[in-house]
């Protein structure tokens, strides 16, 4: 069955990271992970970080996403990312690094703030390792 | 007149600056043609998010957020962008000119300062530099942007700031470089100018969580997607400027050459009918 494609926009600072066709894209938002198909209604969504799937017949793409909000316009979804990378772009090595100092610094616990901060990173590492794993097998 | 050995040390110590010149500008090019592409592909993500921000707005109405209205405080943190090294003709001067010739009075301003020129000029005039991130301009990351909207931020939440601007120039193309003061915080949204569609639109938009949350994250985005902006721009300016500079030194240098070429013959003549004349005249008087 052909489904109905939609456009997706995934921008980063530095550059365009994705600019295409999809059937479904799948994203992890504050509020829980969604799922967009063609003729969403019009949502704007924080991201939080997450594996995002751009998915277009047997073609699956999927990217860590950390930080940003989605826009869904109907026939159009953009995506603002802050940093977002495809699975061969991940530095798994600096991804384990991270991983390990945030877990040290949750471990010592000063602070709220900063606790937060480390809980994010430590989420965002994790997310890097398991894509670069899956990937590289 | 000068004489010949003078005219040509003088010749040849312009020519070797012209050298350093000419290889300065060819560096500036090719980083002015890399951060030009930069430029160009980060563009696309701010103008998204500042649509972004506005249409929330517009429909959203009269959110009353400390970040629309402005804080209380009379202070206003200014981000100068500036660069390390000189060399770049005015482009450090006409930004730190935005300031010193500027409406707000020097006391109000906290500086936040990327570029060790602007810094330098700013401190010696007495203003107030708060902070100093001048190894950010050697190569801007997003990550650094991050860093400073982040402090600007803290200012702004503690009430130390009421306003935020960034100074810094605007590169829209290789000869042209306009330097701006830009407000940053408390947001102005743009002029509303095809309601109908985008009204249109508004009253369809959901958001997850509540618009004032959004909102919320959004701004700090923004302001961070501004700096990086400004910073990106400043380098492709300062490496057009400075491209500009070097150009005009290597032709004044060339003009130099020429003239003092044509004055170098000229005594080298000179020299040579006196030599004539002497030997003509002792000739003459042995005869």
């Amino acid at each position: 069955m052909a489904e109905k494609l939609f456009n997706v926009q995934v921008i980063c600072p530095e550059r365009q990271f994705f600019n295409g066709d999809a059937e479904m894209l799948e994203l992890k938002t504050t509020e829980g992970e969604i799922g967009v198909l063609a003729g969403h209604i019009p949502l704007t969504a924080v991201i939080s970080p997450g594996v995002m799937r751009i998915i277009n017949g047997d073609e699956v793409k999927e990217a860590a996403l950390h930080d940003g909000f989605v826009e869904i316009l109907g026939d159009k979804v953009v995506i603002l990312a802050e940093s977002c990378e495809w699975p061969d772009e991940i530095d798994v090595h600096r991804a384990e690094e991270a991983k390990i100092r945030a877990e040290r610094r949750l471990k010592s616990g000063d602070g709220e703030i900063d606790e937060m901060r480390a809980e994010l990173a430590l989420r965002k590492s994790l997310i890097r390792i398991d894509l670069a794993q899956k990937y590289s097998k | 007149m000068a004489s010949m050995r003078d005219i040509k040390r003088r010749k040849g110590s312009i020519q070797s600056t012209g050298q350093i010149t000419k290889a300065m500008k060819l560096v500036s090019t090719v980083k002015l043609q890399k951060a030009k592409t930069n430029a160009e592909e980060s563009k696309p993500y701010f103008e998204h998010l500042y649509d972004a921000i506005n249409t929330m707005l517009k429909k959203s109405g009269n959110i009353s957020h400390p970040m629309l209205s402005g804080g209380t405080s009379k202070k206003k943190a200014i981000i100068v962008v500036t660069s390390n090294r000189g060399l770049a003709g005015g482009y450090n001067a006409n930004v730190v000119k935005l300031l010193t010739k500027g409406d707000i009075p020097k006391e109000d301003i906290i500086v936040y300062a990327v570029g060790r020129k602007g810094k330098d000029t700013l401190a010696r005039l007495g203003y107030d530099i708060r902070a100093d991130y001048s190894e950010v301009m050697n190569a801007p990351l997003y990550s650094d942007a991050a860093e400073i909207g982040r402090a600007v931020l803290d200012a702004f939440s503690n009430d130390e700031v009421g306003e935020i601007y960034i100074a810094y120039t605007i590169f829209k193309n290789t000869v042209v470089h306009i330097p701006t003061l830009t407000k940053l915080l408390p947001f102005t949204p743009a002029e509303e100018k095809d309601g109908e569609t985008s009204a249109e639109q508004l009253t369809l938009m959901n958001y997850e969580p509540a618009a004032e949350e959004v909102l919320e994250q959004i701004i700090p985005k923004y302001i961070n997607g501004q700096i990086f902006g400004a910073l990106v721009e400043a380098f492709a300016s300062e490496n057009g400027a400075r491209m500009q500079a070097m150009d005009n030194a290597t032709n004044n240098a060339e003009d130099m050459i020429a003239d003092l070429s044509l004055k170098y013959n000229r005594a080298r003549q000179s020299s040579i009918t006196q030599e004539l004349t002497e030997i003509v005249a002792g000739a003459s008087a042995i005869n």
